[in-house]
C-alpha cells in the first residue's frame, strides 16, 4: 500500500513540475538556512569530551577585588583563572586523581638544521597529568613523569606539526629541541587531537587550535617565559617584571582536576575552602568564600561559548523556516484542491477518507524528503560560506549522523505539518460535486 | 472601483488569502529585523577609526638569541624602516590598534584615592606615532624624541612624565574641562602630564564600549617582543610587506619576524563576526524575498488557471483586458496590505522579544517603512505576469463549456 501511495505521489508531483519545484525549494531553503546556523550552535554546545566531562572540573577560587566581582554580569562567579601562587599551592593537594595547572606561552624554536629558519609557536605550559586527564592520544612516547613536574625539567611533548617540521615526522623521542637558548628533550609526540571547543582554555577564543608544544608548567616558576594568554589584574600593586607578576594577584593560570566520585569532589571542595580560609588569615581572599568546581559543560555555559548573537541569528533562522512553511502550505493547498476531480473519482470508487488522507500524507512526506536533500546541500554551502568568513571555525562544520537526522527530521516534519491542513481539507471535499462535471 | 466584489470573492476563499497575508506578514517582520540588524553591524564596522588604516603595515618581532639586544635591534630596525623607499613614517609600538590584543588600565583625573577611575587602552610609542597612524592632534603636542624611554632605562616600569590621550578619554577624566596640562593618575598614585590631545582614534578591542579611550606613553616596551607600525605611501602597502619582512629578517639573526601584515587585514579579522552576521542576515533577506515572491507567483498562476472559466465569462459579458488585470492587481494589493498591517505588529513584537532576550537594540522605524514599500513592490511584481496571462484568456472559453 505504501509503495502504491508512493507511486501515486510521484506521479502527482511530476504532473505539476513548477508547483512541485516551488514547494521543494521553499522547504529546502528554509531547512538549509535553519540548519546552517543550527549546526554551529549544535557543535559549539556539544560536549567536547563526552567520555569523562562529568569527572573533569575547572577549578576557580575567588581571589578578586573585595570591592567588585570579577564579572559584573555574573557576580556569583569566581574569576575565570587563578593566580600563579594559588595554582602552585593547589598542585600540592593529593585529593584529585589527576590535576594540572596550565597557561599559554610563546616559544621560539631554533632548529639544529640551519636550513630551517627559526620559528615561533604557541606552547602550553602544563602538568604531566594533562594528557591522560584529557585522553590525548600519543604517536610516540608518552607524557613526562611527576619528577619532571617537580624539578621543572626541560622536557617537551610535541604536536604533529612541529614534529613534522623538525624531524620529518619520525620518532623524535629522546632527541633534543632548542627553544630560544635552552635545550629540551622530547618525551612524546601527540597524534591529531582537536576538541571542537578548546574547553581547557577558553580565554583566548573558544575555537582556537590546540597548542603544538607542551612543557612542564613548573618551568614558569623557575625562569622567565613569554606568557601569551589573557591576564587580568585588579589590585594596585607595583609589578616590576616577570617574577613580580608571578607573585601578584593577577590571574592567568587555568587549573583542571579530575575527580571521579561525588565524595572525592566534596573532599576536594573542602580542601579548597580550607586553603582559602588559610589565605584569608594572610589578608588575601577578602571576598566571601566562593571556590568553584565546574564540569566541562557547566564551564562552557559560564563562558557563554554560544554567544547571544549566535542565538539571535538562530531565532531568525527558525522564523525564516516558519515563513517558508506558510509558503509551502499555500502551495500544497492549491495543488490538492486542483486535484479535486480525481479525488472525487477515487472516493466514488470506494476509497475511504482515511486512504485519501494517507495517500496525500505520503505525497507531502515525499516533498519533505526532497526538501531535506536540498536543505542538506544548501546548509553545507551555507556552512562553507560562514566558515570562509570566520577564522578558527574549521572544527565547527563537521557533518555527523545526528545533524543528518536532524536535517531530515526537520524537513519531513515541516512538510507534514505544512501538509496536514491541506490534506484534511482535501478529504472534506464532497465527491459528488466533482463527479458531476466529469 | 470593484473593491466590494473582490473582497467578497476573497472572503469566499478565506484560506488562500489568509495564507498569502500571513506569508507577507512573516516576510516583512523577518526582512525588517534582518535589515536593521545587518545595518547596525555594517555601521559598527564602518565607524571612522581616525587612522590611515588602508596604508598601515604592522610588524611583530621577537628576540630569542643569547646576543639579542632589544634597544639596539629597535634602533637598527627603525633606521632601516624609515629609509625604505615608499615608507612615510615608522614607529615602534606596544600594540597595533584594532587588532584585538592590547592592554588597558584604570586612570583618574585626580590623585584622590576614591576618585572614580575610567578604563583606557594604552600604548607605548615613540615621537613619530601620530604621523605613522595618521591621527591628528586636537590640542597640545606630541612627544619629543628625548622623552622616549629606552628599554634599558631603569625607570621603564614607572609611569613616564608625559601622556597623550584621546579627546574621549580627556572628557571622561576631566568631565569635559580642558585637559591640556592636567595630570592623569594610575592606581599606584603615579601620574603623567597630559601634553597632547588626539582628536580621535581607537584602541584594541572593537566591541569594547570604551574603544575610543586611548592613552599613549613615550617609551619602548620591555623586550624581547616589539611591534613596528609602518605607514606606506598610498598604493605601496602591498609591495612593501614582503620587502619589509625580508629586510628585517636579514638584518638581525637574533630575533624572529613573527609576521608582517596590513592593518586592514587585522582590522577585518577583528570585525569578522560583524561581517559574518551582516552577510548571513542579508543572504536571509534575499532568499526570503525570493521564496515569498515565487510563492506568490505560484499561487497567483494557480488561481488564474482555476478561474479561467470565470475570467472568460467576465470577458464575454464586456470586461476589458485591463479590467481583468486590475482585478488581480487589486486582489493582490488587498492581501499584501492586510499582510503588511499584520506584519508591522509582528515586526515590532519580534524586535521587542529579541531586545528583551538578547539585549539587542530597538528598531529604527525607517527600516519598517522601507520594508513595507519593498513588499508592496514585491507583491506587485509577483502578480504582474499571472495577471497579464489572465487577461489573455479568450472570451470564447466561457461559451465552450457552459
Amino acid at each position: 500500500m505504501f509503495l502504491y501511495n508512493l507511486r501515486l505521489a510521484r506521479m502527482s508531483l511530476m504532473k505539476q513540475p513548477l508547483l512541485t519545484t516551488l514547494m521543494v525549494s521553499a522547504i529546502g531553503i528554509g531547512v538549509g538556512a535553519c540548519m546552517t546556523i543550527l549546526t554551529f550552535v549544535y557543535v559549539l554546545s556539544s560536549d567536547p569530551i563526552p567520555e569523562k566531562s562529568d569527572e573533569l572540573f575547572a577549578v576557580r577560587l575567588d581571589s578578586w577585588n573585595p570591592e567588585q566581582p570579577y564579572d559584573d554580569d555574573k557576580p556569583e562567579e569566581a574569576p575565570w583563572q587563578l593566580t600563579h601562587p594559588d595554582a602552585m599551592a593547589l598542585l600540592e593537594s593529593e585529593v584529585p586523581t589527576r590535576h594540572a595547572a596550565m597557561r599559554k606561552a610563546v616559544y621560539t624554536v631554533v632548529p639544529d638544521n640551519p636550513e630551517v629558519a627559526p620559528f615561533s609557536n604557541i606552547a602550553r605550559m602544563t602538568g604531566g597529568d594533562f594528557f591522560e586527564m584529557f585522553q590525548v592520544p600519543f604517536v610516540y612516547g608518552s607524557s613526562w613523569g611527576p619528577s619532571a613536574d617537580e624539578n621543572a625539567e626541560n622536557v617537551v611533548v610535541l604536536g604533529h606539526e612541529t614534529n613534522d617540521k623538525l624531524f620529518g615526522g619520525a620518532n623524535s623521542v629522546g632527541k633534543t629541541v632548542t627553544f630560544g637558548t635552552e635545550v629540551f628533550t622530547v618525551v612524546g609526540v601527540i597524534d591529531d587531537w582537536q576538541p571542537h571547543v578548546l574547553f581547557y582554555d577558553m580565554n583566548n577564543g573558544e575555537t582556537n587550535p590546540v597548542e603544538d608544544i607542551f612543557m612542564p608548567f613548573t618551568i614558569s616558576d623557575r625562569r622567565e617565559i613569554a606568557g601569551a594568554g589573557n591576564t587580568n589584574c585588579w589590585k594596585d600593586e607595583q609589578i616590576d617584571g616577570y617574577f613580580d607578576l608571578l607573585q601578584s594577584e593577577c590571574v592567568y593560570v587555568q587549573f583542571w582536576a579530575e575527580l571521579n566520585s561525588p565524595e572525592q569532589k566534596a573532599e576536594y571542595q573542602r580542601w579548597l575552602d580550607e586553603y582559602t580560609e588559610g589565605q584569608k588569615a594572610l589578608g588575601r581572599f577578602e571576598r566571601p568564600t566562593n571556590n568553584r568546581l565546574s564540569t566541562v559543560t557547566e564551564w562552557m555555559k559560564v563562558q557563554d561559548v554560544v554567544e547571544d548573537e549566535v542565538l539571535v541569528v538562530m531565532s531568525i533562522g527558525f522564523l525564516f523556516l516558519t515563513a517558508c512553511l506558510v509558503n509551502t502550505i499555500g502551495l500544497i493547498l492549491a495543488r490538492f484542491i486542483a486535484k479535486g476531480p480525481i479525488i472525487g473519482l477515487r472516493r466514488a470508487l470506494g476509497a475511504s477518507k482515511g486512504a485519501i488522507f494517507k495517500q496525500h500524507l505520503v505525497e507531502v512526506g515525499l516533498v519533505g524528503v526532497a526538501g531535506g536533500v536540498l536543505g542538506l546541500i544548501l546548509s553545507r554551502l551555507g556552512i562553507m560560506g560562514v566558515q570562509r568568513m570566520l577564522s578558527d571555525s574549521d572544527n565547527l562544520g563537521a557533518l555527523n549522523l545526528d545533524l543528518l537526522l536532524i536535517t531530515f527530521g526537520i524537513a519531513v516534519i515541516s512538510a507534514i505539518v505544512a501538509g496536514l491542513y491541506p490534506t484534511w481539507r482535501v478529504c472534506q471535499l464532497p465527491p459528488a460535486g466533482y463527479l458531476k462535471t466529469q | 472601483m470593484e473593491f466590494r466584489p473582490i473582497l467578497s470573492a476573497m472572503l469566499r476563499n478565506k484560506t488562500g488569502s489568509v495564507l498569502v497575508a500571513l506569508q507577507i506578514a512573516l516576510t516583512l517582520s523577518i526582512v525588517v529585523n534582518c535589515m536593521f540588524m545587518a545595518k547596525q553591524r555594517i555601521d559598527h564596522v564602518n565607524r571612522p577609526s581616525g587612522m590611515d588604516t588602508d596604508n598601515i603595515i604592522a610588524v611583530s618581532s621577537l628576540g630569542f638569541g643569547a646576543d639579542y639586544n632589544h634597544d639596539r635591534t629597535i634602533d637598527n630596525d627603525l633606521r632601516l624602516l624609515r629609509e625604505m623607499p615608499g615608507v612615510v613614517a615608522a614607529s615602534h609600538s606596544s600594540g597595533v590598534p584594532m587588532n584585538g590584543s592590547g592592554s588597558a588600565d584604570g586612570f583618574a583625573g585626580s590623585p584622590d584615592e576614591d576618585a572614580s577611575r575610567t578604563s583606557a587602552n594604552y600604548y607605548h610609542v615613540d615621537e613619530q606615532m601620530l604621523d605613522t597612524l595618521g591621527t591628528k592632534l586636537a590640542a597640545g603636542r606630541m612627544f619629543r624624541d628625548v622623552e622616549i624611554r629606552r628599554a634599558d632605562d631603569e625607570l621603564l616600569r614607572r609611569m613616564p612624565p608625559q601622556v597623550v590621550i584621546t579627546q574621549a578619554l580627556a572628557d571622561k577624566l576631566f568631565d569635559g574641562e580642558p585637559a591640556l596640562g592636567k595630570r592623569m593618575y594610575n592606581g599606584l598614585g603615579e601620574s603623567a602630564e597630559v601634553v597632547g590631545i588626539l582628536e580621535h582614534m581607537y584602541g584594541a578591542w572593537v566591541s569594547w564600549s570604551d574603544f575610543d579611550q586611548v592613552a599613549m606613553f613615550p617609551q619602548r616596551t620591555e623586550g624581547p617582543h616589539i611591534r613596528y607600525i609602518v605607514r606606506a605611501e598610498p598604493g605601496k602597502r602591498d609591495e612593501l610587506i614582503p620587502l619589509i619582512e625580508k629586510a628585517l629578517a636579514d638584518s638581525d639573526r637574533t630575533r624572529l619576524i613573527r609576521g608582517v601584515s596590513s592593518m586592514e587585514e587585522s582590522t577585518r579579522q577583528s570585525y569578522e563576526s560583524d561581517y559574518a552576521i551582516a552577510v548571513t542576515l542579508s543572504v536571509a533577506v534575499i532568499l526570503l524575498l525570493g521564496v515569498t515572491g515565487l510563492g506568490i507567483v505560484g499561487l497567483a498562476s494557480f488561481t488564474v488557471r482555476q478561474r479561467t472559466k470565470q475570467i472568460g465569462t467576465r470577458r464575454a459579458i464586456g470586461a476589458r483586458k485591463r479590467d481583468i488585470i486590475r482585478y488581480f492587481l487589486i486582489e493582490n494589493w488587498l492581501m499584501t496590505t492586510i499582510g503588511i498591517v499584520l506584519g508591522t505588529v509582528l515586526t515590532v513584537a519580534i524586535n521587542y522579544s529579541l531586545a528583551s532576550a538578547f539585549d539587542t537594540d530597538q528598531l529604527n522605524y525607517a527600516f519598517l517603512l522601507a520594508g513595507m514599500f519593498m513588499l508592496w513592490l514585491l507583491g506587485f511584481l509577483a502578480v504582474a505576469e499571472p495577471a497579464r496571462r489572465a487577461a489573455q484568456v479568450s472570451p470564447a472559453i466561457a461559451t465552450r463549456t457552459v
